[in-house]
């Protein structure tokens, strides 16, 4: 099993006191399977995501990544499992604008040191971004900017990728292309795939969906 | 400190034209000139303490063998903080003296101060001599050294008077203004001149007339005044006459003239004695007339009076425009004129 | 409407109080900064005024009693009516207070800093009890007297002014007089001096006065400096305000959108403004207060140094700073505010965010400030090689500056690019890159910092140069060990006799006016001697210049003539009918008049009624006190006609000593101000940061790595900037030294290298940057994660 989350607790203290944004939430995935967290608006479904992509950590509860449970690792840990076994895709603010794409998206994959020149390229090419590879993030539209984090993503050949409304700044023609993209390439390197979501018709996508209410699993 | 504003402080007289008016006119506790005057002489011809300001004013029209001609001034003013003399620094006089020398083309000027009482400067008047520092004018009055030295001139020269004194408006009570401010006037007119003057050219033998004023007082100006115009002049057929204007604040002015001939002296009062600008020049940055058409028709006279030179600037301490002047129409002759008050 | 306006603009500040801080703090800093250096500046200014118009040494010629004695009245009386333009001053003590009466009718430098005009009464002065002027310490020392105390805070400390009569009864000395004061001009006929005052000794104004010019230079110094902080200060307050600017944008956008009129918003943001640059300024001025009365006791002493004079060591807030200080404060935000408002004008309404126009307009605008910078550095190389005059000298300083300033980001920028095309690392590449992106960000603080490391430079370098010069001039012109004055020529030919047998050699020292080539010049006669063969050195000499001299064809000029008159080695001048060849040219610093040197067998054919009274001794430097004693017994020669050469050195170094504590002291305060910008600007761009980083982090950095980034690019920045700064100090040091003190003083100063000086500079700016940004990385590396993942937030 590539990810089992057990029993998830999350707090946040806020300016009404705490707010128990996820309350004891369990799932699993399997190399190579989809899966869709969908649920209203603070539900915890953003949350959840970030918990099992090392980029927060439980009040309680366990997260096995390939047998590993991450919320038990310190900072530097997490830091590693972000930068080789998981990859994320956000709604914005993917990319380091400094950088140019070609350099964007082998970021990632050369930081965790696995970088690979000829599967960037066939990424690079797959999302047709070859003719913006000189360019800077802030020079390209929203649609093409979400390609370029998506093949960022996948570089390094993640095991576990996980997408947070990946399509939720694009128009509807632009977000069908860009998510059968990244259904694709998702399929071809067995990656199991997590998104967050509040579409029905991207969730009916998946191969499964969880339906998140007031940080349970409705 | 500002030496100008202690100049202003000590001399209120000469700066009331300056915007003094009120130190000017005030006279508390000096002596204040009174009609009928009887002067006694040598000792009138010294310092009188009690009154504000005094003074001993020479010019002097004077020619080169060549007939060049060329102005000459020395002037010896004192003034009283407080009416009475004194031995030491404390004494309350102080004494400031000017000297001039105007050629066409050129106008040296020079000053000196002194404190009372300890001898640097002052006037005895028997035997008769008036000092400030090296400058001099001593001897009697009928014949006298005068001499006076500047960073860039001096001169030295012998006067010899050929005549009486003679003394303006009532008997030597001048009167300055319709609300009576008056002062003790006399003149010696009938100097004859000779000496020798150091100039940057070199030295140059000069001779000629001069006119020595003798004035004290202690309110010389009306609070309305803002200035003179005084006139000395020496026509060529032997007479000659003494005129001033007093410019009161409205535009209007005081007027006052004396007239010398052979035989008399005629005093006339305010309103016959008529002086008109003809011509103003630019000096020292204001607007100062340099031609005068001057007329006292009791006695024909309708002339007019130019500067040998136009910026004759005394760029003293309490500033004014001093210098020889030439003079024709109804009488061809000589002078010197004297402006106060012009901004 | 407009209470509604501005509660919206002002709300900005509530709810953004660091941007609040960082703008009046920058504003009331780079008034500190300024008003502090004016402070000091103005503080020696007055006190040196005030001692030197109080004392009115080296202004005028004096006459005195030979043996120090009083002059009677009447001497002084005589004079006057000699011809003599003079004027008496009476000096004495009185209960511990320096008491000095002038006669303020002839005083040629009038009654120096007492106003007459303001409270005083002329009559009151002059007569009666009269009045006394001074500091209030020294009116309260003097304790029950006759006359009227008022309170004259100009006046030296520790003296009053007050009318000659009033001094002379106050000090027991009716009729006696101390001391003559020569005014400058006199008149053209006047008797012989030694015919009227035979017993009185004319001493030049000139004396001791090489150590009195140097004081020129220590002011030059510190008014470079007050220009150049008030350059760093202005690009600190630009900083603020542009970014206090940039920040309210979306303000102002939805302000105009509900339809407030441009014109009111700009006249509410300038009145917001204009109140907050009062309160900084008042706030800078009270800080520059401060910072001068700290700096004011080094000051105090060099003056004490120079003068032995005493010189307050408390500072007096004068209400002149206060107004400067407000001024510069409001001239600068509105020199600042200017470009800001400028932009605001023309912003369109829904300038939406269009991050790509921005960039370009940023790119066209660093084009604009490269294009800028260069035509100054040309124009101040174009000055630097013809211009003369001191206002060219400091126009070019001001080009050079501001130039090098403008360049610093496109310099910068490139270097970073040549770094990032290096680098293979994948951390490193991103480092380069996110630096290169930072960069605009920073650059006012850099350019802060560069002005500042620059000025460091620059001063410490015109400091050091003119310590290593002058101690060197010193050995060359005091190489005697003792020098001794004699107050007559029969005294003279004694002491002659006297010292022959006791000491390695007596070399005479005397002087001639004479005009060389049409310049007034002092020429000396020296004698062929080892001191001056050997301890002289040439700026231009011909091969053997002593021996030409010697012979008597030669002479050695000043660089001032040299300077003035166009001569060089070789040429001829003639002196009294003698044709001379110009043999070499020497350095006389601090020398304001042409000076030449012949041969003294000439000297005394051609002045044979000039009889030297100052010798120069050489001999064994330990033998020195006992021969000055043995002179006082043997030949009543007083202590103060001997120099002690080594004293002499001493005392110069130590005014040198001072001086560098001085400019160290503001070195350190340039460079916290400098560090100071870096600070607000890191703290300013830290919540831009946030949004730049968190992908850097959610694909696997650390926070703490990012941190440690942060501190090493702010510490890697100050390295570049640092090394930008070396060569424009190194360019304002020899502008300083070789165009404004040549046009201030007529000689040029050799300019000396001083690399470790440079280095702890280096150092020191390293520090200061680190410090800077160790706080923005230390609360980077602790941002929480739930911030770096609100940008990802699709709820954010």
């Amino acid at each position: 099993m590539l990810l089992h989350a057990q029993d998830i607790h999350k707090t946040f203290q806020t300016a009404d006191g705490p707010f128990d944004v996820l309350r004891g939430i369990s799932l699993t995935l399997d190399a190579g399977h989809t899966l869709a967290l969908t649920g209203e608006s603070g539900s915890g479904k953003s949350t959840l995501l970030h918990l099992v992509g090392g980029l927060d950590v439980p009040d309680a509860g366990q997260i096995l990544l390939d047998g590993v449970d991450i919320a038990a690792l310190d900072d530097t840990g997490r830091a590693k499992v972000r930068r080789g076994a998981v990859g994320v895709v956000f709604q914005q603010f993917n990319l380091i604008p400094s950088l140019r794409v070609v350099d964007n998206i082998a970021f990632q994959a050369r930081l965790a040191g696995q970088y690979d020149a000829a599967w960037c390229a066939e990424l690079a090419d797959r999302m047709g971004l070859k003719p913006q590879l000189r360019k800077y993030p802030e020079q390209l539209s929203g649609g093409q900017q979400q390609r370029v984090a998506i093949a960022r993503t996948l570089a390094p050949r993640p095991k576990l990728v996980l997408a947070d409304e990946p399509t939720g700044n694009l128009d509807e023609a632009t977000a069908e292309v860009v998510l059968s993209l990244m259904l694709d390439l998702v399929a071809e390197t067995q990656a199991g795939l997590l998104m967050v979501t509040h579409s029905d018709r991207l969730a009916g996508r998946m191969q499964r969906r969880l339906h998140l209410a007031k940080g349970q699993v409705a | 400190m500002n030496a100008k504003i202690l100049i202003l402080m000590v001399f209120p007289g000469l700066a009331t034209a300056q915007g003094f008016a009120g130190l000017g006119t005030e006279a508390d506790g000096f002596s204040i000139p009174q009609p009928d005057p009887v002067f006694d002489f040598p000792t009138d011809h010294g310092p009188h303490p009690d009154y504000r300001i005094e003074w001993w004013y020479l010019t002097a029209n004077l020619q080169d063998p060549d007939g060049m001609p060329y102005g000459l001034q020395w002037t010896l003013f004192r003034s009283a903080l407080a009416p009475e003399d004194g031995v030491g620094w404390t004494a309350p006089q102080v004494w400031m003296g000017h000297a001039a020398v105007t050629t066409p083309d050129a106008h040296y000027v020079t000053e000196r101060l002194a404190r009372g009482g300890i001898g640097q400067a002052g006037v005895t008047a028997d035997p008769f001599a008036a000092w400030i520092d090296d400058w001099q004018l001593a001897g009697t009055m009928d014949a006298a050294r005068m001499t006076a030295s500047g960073p860039d001139f001096a001169y030295d020269m012998d006067l010899t008077a050929t005549g009486p004194l003679i003394f303006h408006g009532d008997g030597g009570y001048s009167v300055k203004s319709a609300s009576g401010q008056a002062s003790y006037y006399y003149s010696q007119p009938f100097y004859e001149v000779a000496g020798t003057l150091i100039l940057p050219g070199g030295e140059v033998e000069v001779t000629g007339s001069a006119w020595l004023d003798r004035e004290w007082s202690s309110q010389p100006l009306a609070e309305d005044q803002t200035g003179w115009d005084w006139f000395s002049l020496s026509f060529a057929d032997g007479n000659k006459m003494m005129g001033f204007l007093l410019r009161q604040a409205d535009g209007s002015a005081y007027s006052s003239a004396t007239w010398i001939d052979a035989e008399s002296t005629t005093a006339y009062a305010d309103g016959a004695f008529a002086a008109v600008p003809l011509d103003w020049a630019k000096v020292a940055g204001r607007d100062v007339p340099i031609s005068w058409q001057v007329t006292l028709p009791d006695r024909g006279v309708d002339v007019t009076v130019t500067a040998i030179y136009n910026d004759a600037w005394m760029d003293t301490s309490v500033p004014y425009w001093e210098g020889p002047v030439t003079v024709t129409g109804s009488h061809k002759g000589q002078g010197y004129l004297e402006m106060t008050g012009y901004e | 409407m407009t209470g509604a306006v501005f509660a919206a603009l002002l709300s900005h500040w509530w709810r953004n109080p660091l941007q609040l801080f960082t703008l009046l703090a920058g504003l009331a800093l780079a008034t500190a900064l300024w008003s502090g250096v004016q402070a000091v500046n103005a503080e020696a200014r007055a006190s040196y005024d005030a001692a030197a118009a109080t004392l009115g040494e080296g202004q005028f010629d004096q006459l005195l009693v030979a043996d120090g004695g009083t002059i009677p009245q009447a001497s002084y009386v005589a004079l006057r009516r000699a011809g003599w333009l003079i004027s008496p001053v009476v000096e004495g003590r009185l209960n511990g207070v320096r008491i000095v009466g002038l006669d303020p009718l002839t005083a040629p430098g009038g009654l120096g800093p007492v106003n007459l005009d303001e409270g005083a009464e002329i009559g009151a002065f002059l007569a009666a009890d009269g009045q006394v002027f001074g500091p209030q310490e020294a009116l309260d020392d003097l304790g029950a007297i006759g006359p009227a105390k008022v309170i004259s805070p100009d006046v030296a400390p520790g003296t009053v002014i007050t009318d000659i009569g009033v001094a002379q009864r106050l000090l027991g000395q009716e009729n006696q007089i101390n001391r003559l004061l020569i005014a400058p001009e006199q008149p053209l006929v006047q008797r012989p001096l030694q015919e009227v005052a035979p017993s009185l000794r004319r001493q030049p104004a000139q004396g001791g006065s090489d150590i009195a010019r140097l004081t020129d230079s220590f002011h030059l110094n510190l008014t470079a400096f007050g220009l150049l902080s008030f350059a760093v200060g202005i690009f600190i307050v630009n900083g603020a305000i542009g970014l206090a600017f940039e920040q309210r944008r979306p303000v102002v956008r939805t302000l105009r959108a509900l339809g407030v009129p441009l014109t009111r918003l700009i006249v509410l943001m300038a009145v917001e403004l204009a109140v907050m640059a009062l309160v900084a300024g008042a706030i800078g001025v009270m800080l520059g207060y401060v910072i001068a009365s700290l700096l004011l006791p080094d000051v105090a002493a060099t003056l004490r140094g120079l003068y032995g004079a005493d010189v307050a060591g408390t500072l007096q807030l004068r209400p002149v700073w206060w107004l400067s200080g407000l001024a510069i404060a409001l001239g600068g935000t509105a020199l600042a505010a200017g470009g800001a408002f400028w932009k605001l004008a023309r912003m369109p309404l829904l300038a939406g965010a269009a991050p790509r126009a921005l960039a370009m307009a940023a790119g066209r605008r660093a084009v604009l400030q490269g294009v800028l910078a260069v035509i100054l550095l040309i124009a101040a190389l174009l000055l630097g090689i013809t211009g003369t005059g001191l206002l060219a000298g400091f126009v070019m300083l001001g080009c050079l500056l501001i130039g090098a300033a403008l360049a610093l980001p496109v310099v910068l920028d490139r270097a970073l690019a040549l770094f990032q095309s290096r680098a293979s690392e994948v951390r490193a590449a991103w480092f380069w890159a996110d630096t290169r992106q930072q960069l605009p960000g920073l650059s006012l603080a850099l350019m802060a910092l560069l002005l500042a490391m620059a000025a460091n430079v620059g001063v410490s370098t015109m400091v050091s140069s003119f310590r290593l010069t002058f101690t060197g001039f010193l050995d060359q012109r005091l190489a005697s060990e003792l020098y001794v004055t004699a107050s007559n020529a029969s005294e003279a030919a004694t002491l002659q006799t006297y010292l022959v047998p006791k000491v390695d050699a007596v070399l005479p020292i005397q002087s001639a006016e004479a005009r060389i080539a049409g310049f007034p010049t002092e020429v000396f006669g020296a004698r062929d001697h080892a001191t001056y063969r050997e301890g002289w050195q040439f700026l231009t000499a011909a091969d053997a210049p002593w021996d030409v001299v010697t012979a008597g064809h030669g002479i050695l000029i000043n660089e001032q003539l040299a300077r003035r008159s166009g001569l060089v080695v070789g040429d001829v001048v003639t002196l009294l009918g003698r044709d001379l060849t110009v043999q070499a040219t020497y350095g006389d610093y601090g020398n304001p008049i042409g000076q030449a040197i012949i041969n003294i067998a000439l000297f005394e054919a051609l002045y044979p009624e000039i009889t030297p009274l100052r010798f120069g001794l050489r001999m064994d430097a330990a033998a020195v006190p006992d021969l000055v004693t043995a002179l006082g017994n043997d030949l009543g020669i007083s202590a103060d006609q001997t120099i002690n050469q080594a004293r002499i050195k001493q005392f110069s170094l130590d005014v040198f000593d001072r001086t560098f504590t001085v400019t160290t002291a503001l070195n350190v305060l340039t460079l916290a101000v400098a560090g100071f910008a870096i600070l607000m600007s890191l703290l300013t761009l830290a919540a831009m940061r946030v949004p730049q980083l968190a992908p850097a982090w959610a694909m696997g950095m650390t926070r703490t790595q990012l941190g440690r980034f942060e501190l090493v690019r702010a510490v890697l920045l100050a390295v570049l900037t640092a090394v930008a700064a070396l060569p424009l100090g190194l360019a304002l040091a020899w502008a300083l030294l070789a165009v404004v003190n040549v046009a201030a003083f007529g000689w040029k100063l050799p300019m000396f290298l001083f690399p470790l000086d440079y280095l702890r500079l280096l150092i020191f700016a390293l520090v200061a940057a680190g410090l800077a940004a160790l706080w923005p990385a230390w609360r980077l590396s602790r941002t929480p994660p739930s911030d770096l993942l609100k940008v990802f937030s699709n709820e954010r």
